[in-house]
């Protein structure tokens, strides 16, 4: 009972800090979200605001409002950055985790070498990379140190797209990925053998991708017709954040690699399996763990993303926007405030998304120990 | 260890006497436009000995992450006690009717300044029958930089109106220049806009905008996008990655013929780059706008709650003098925003920008906080970028309006 009492003790500070400083503030920001604070001027900056609630106002107007285009690109440059981010930093450090646990000469030093960038801060990144993805300098003059001509893309201030669709039909490509996605789930299952699992996402996915394909094509956000798509100036920033990153997946492959036993890769040998076959049924499995404890980290990351868009692009470039960017011009330029915490709202049910199940995962697991 | 109690004793003991006397001035005055402040402030030191100034600078051009620091800090409860914001709605619309600045009509009365100043300026200093900073300098707006010997070499002249701009623009394409307007990033995109839309619609028409008599959706101020597409047409594709300097860089180098850009480019041209105004550069008012000075001003203000108050209005009365203001422009590059400032002490532009002062139509600017409050402002980027992305005027006119109405514009 007392050894209780003192744990409760030495708990309680910090939970009282964690109770006002983290979910006192997430309250008070949620209640922010749901208010007009900052629509009358004379409201916004007054010493005590008088604010009036709106419920979700502020989120349909991000959604479907006239003005706010921006915050949708913003959206869908989000989702294709951390798309690519992800794939090539994992990609990467997986590559470079193979070859340096094939045990080159000076293997120390290239690991030294690929980690390093990791030790920088975005903005530092972010400014190298600028000068480097200059129009007429860095990466653009490279093929001519081997006698071609120079490349002559803008990286950084194209405002191509590609993969554009309508803003209009986001319902319908969102309920088809959910579908397919249980469906997927579906299919494992019946493999499992689980019957009552592949009873109900088969449900849900039929009756998900059934709504899609009748209503969901029909559903209109907007009056009229808002393309958006991978704005091409991104790709710069995606290659300075993988650069950045890929050192930090590649040690933790190397760590998950050195860390599998040597009796199971001789017994796949003495069984007969190819290079190609050990890595694909024995390795890849047993790096599954780890390559889903660096997605929840790599995830967060791109979730929140802003000093390294911030350095590489400045503020005000709407084809490198992402909603961190957009919710620091309304709310500390523009004065939205309530908008400004409406993304701030999204941006942490984003994360939650990436991080709960994974915590869940974990609790899960150790409940089971 | 006596002798350590004691050193901090009197360490203590002195940083709590300096503290009646300081004076925080916040700004974003950094870089080459620092020594002109530091000037300034030299010259309040030699009057008030005893006040120890501490120069709250945050850089960034056009102020831009200074007035979000601001921002923290008034809504956190510690302004500064006296910052530097541009003149006009800027001031009003964010500050003023939040009522968190104290009216300086009095300090006008006592100092003289209502004679000393433009009328046309006092008006855009004032809201509800108070008069709410003081102005520091005048920049010009809507000024068009080249190079005369180079404008020689490809046998054009400064063009008058815009549509004899693109006539020249269409020359000058001929002979190979790719883009002959040199073009920065985002807000000098918006500071073209607004050399554009003045000689669109006019002194008057312009006005109308901003007190809500011209809808942007009306047909004339639609056709303002019209044009400036146009005009987009003869600039560089590589705007977005540019600052100002750069695109000024372009035109004294020959690669561009143009450049609209306010007058703090002949400080930069001539301070910086060591050339000599009226002969080595030289400029002429944006296509379609001569008779008409598009000013902004920086000024100062008191905010609610100052800490040192009377040593903030001393600075304000430095800050609005003869002396002040005459110590100041030379070096920062811009005019006195007093009528009675002496031409002797400022090179060949800035006495013709006086002479235009002096006699030309006044109107404020967008880009740089005169006309339209801040609330607009910042989402006018927006605006911009649905042009620059879409190309299609009517759906830039109707962002614009919706916003317009969003944030109250003219009420």
């Amino acid at each position: 009972m007392r050894d209780r009492i003192t744990a409760f003790l030495v708990l309680l500070p910090s939970l009282v800090a964690v109770g006002v400083f983290v979910y006192g503030f997430i309250g008070q920001n949620l209640w922010v979200s749901f208010s007009d604070w900052g629509k009358n001027p004379t409201q916004a900056l007054a010493l005590r605001p008088e604010l009036q609630f709106v419920g979700l106002e502020n989120y349909r107007e991000l959604f479907s409002g006239f003005v706010d285009v921006r915050f949708r690109q913003s959206v869908v440059n989000l989702i294709f950055f951390t798309l690519f981010f992800m794939a090539g930093t994992l990609g990467l450090g997986l590559l470079l985790a193979i070859a340096l646990d094939r045990g080159p000469k000076g293997e120390g030093f290239f690991r030294t070498v690929f980690l390093f960038p990791m030790a920088l801060s975005f903005v530092v990144t972010g400014t190298i990379w600028r000068w480097l993805l200059q129009p007429q300098g860095g990466v653009n003059v490279l093929p001519t140190l081997f006698g071609f001509p120079p490349f002559n893309f803008p990286w950084l201030t194209t405002r191509q797209q590609v993969l554009v669709f309508d803003w209009n039909q986001l319902p319908f490509y969102t309920a088809l990925a959910v579908g397919l996605t249980l469906l997927y789930l579906a299919w494992q299952a019946h493999r499992g053998g689980e019957r009552k699992r592949l009873f109900w996402s088969l449900l849900s996915s039929g009756l998900l991708l059934l709504w899609a394909l009748t209503l969901g094509r029909n559903i209109r956000l907007l009056p009229y017709a808002e393309p958006h798509g991978f704005s091409l100036a991104l790709v710069g920033v995606i290659l300075a954040a993988v650069w950045q990153m890929s050192g930090y997946t590649m040690a933790l492959y190397l760590a998950g690699l050195r860390g599998i036993p040597v009796e199971i890769l001789e017994a796949a040998k003495v069984d007969g399996a190819s290079e190609w076959q050990t890595y694909r049924y024995v390795i890849f499995p047993l790096l599954a763990p780890i390559t889903l404890s660096a997605l929840i980290v790599l995830g967060h990351i791109a979730l929140k993303i802003f000093d390294l868009i911030f350095a590489m692009a400045g503020l005000d470039y709407a084809p490198t926007d992402v909603p961190a960017i957009y919710m620091y011009l309304l709310a500390f330029r523009g004065n939205q405030f309530a908008k400004g915490a409406a993304i701030g709202i999204l941006l942490l049910l984003l994360v939650a998304m990436v991080v709960i199940p994974y915590l869940a995962s974990q609790l899960k697991k150790e409940v089971r120990r | 260890m006596r002798k350590w109690l004691l050193a901090i004793g009197v360490a203590l003991g002195l940083s709590a006497l300096a503290q009646t006397g300081k004076l925080e001035i916040f700004s974003w005055w950094a870089g080459d436009e620092g020594p002109a402040l530091e000037a300034l402030i030299r010259l309040y030191k030699q009057k008030y000995p005893g006040v120890e100034v501490i120069n709250a600078t945050v850089t960034g051009g056009a102020g831009v992450n200074a007035k979000a620091v601001l921002k923290t800090r008034m809504l956190g409860g510690d302004p500064p006690d006296t910052f530097q914001v541009h003149a006009g709605q800027e001031l009003i619309g964010t500050w003023v009717v939040a009522d968190r600045m104290e009216d300086l009509t009095s300090l006008f009365r006592q100092e003289g300044w209502l004679q000393a100043f433009p009328k046309g300026l006092i008006d855009l200093l004032s809201y509800k029958g108070g008069i709410w900073s003081v102005p520091v300098n005048i920049h010009r707006s809507n000024v068009m930089w080249y190079i005369p010997a180079k404008l020689r070499e490809w046998g054009v002249t400064p063009p008058k109106t815009w549509a004899d701009f693109l006539a020249t623009c269409q020359t000058l394409k001929r002979k190979g220049l790719e883009a002959p307007l040199a073009l920065g990033e985002n807000w000098t995109q918006q500071h073209l806009w607004e050399s554009v839309a003045l000689a669109t619609l006019g002194a008057d028409g312009w006005a109308n905008l901003w007190n809500g008599k011209l809808k942007f959706t009306d047909p004339k101020a639609v056709a303002v996008w019209d044009t400036f597409g146009k005009v987009l047409d003869c600039a560089n594709k590589d705007a977005a990655g540019l600052s100002w300097q750069q695109a000024v860089d372009r035109v004294v180098q020959g690669k561009a013929a143009f450049n609209i850009m306010g007058d703090w480019a002949a400080g930069y041209m001539s301070t910086t780059l060591k050339l000599k105004p009226g002969t080595d550069f030289a400029w002429a008012p944006s296509p379609g706008t001569s008779g008409v000075f598009m000013m902004l001003s920086d000024s100062f203000g008191l905010p609610k709650g100052a800490k040192n108050r009377q040593n903030a209005i001393n600075w304000l009365k430095l800050v609005g003098s003869k002396e002040g203001q005459d110590t100041f422009n030379p070096l920062k590059g811009s005019i006195a925003a007093r009528l009675d400032s002496d031409p002797a002490k400022y090179n060949a532009y800035g006495q013709s920008a006086m002479k235009d002062w002096q006699s030309n139509r006044i109107v404020g600017s967008l880009v740089h906080g005169a006309v339209a409050p801040e609330s607009f402002m910042s989402q006018f980027g927006t605006v911009m970028e649905i042009f620059l992305q879409s190309k299609n005027p009517q759906a830039a006119a109707n962002a614009a309006q919706a916003i317009a109405n969003q944030v109250g514009l003219g009420r």
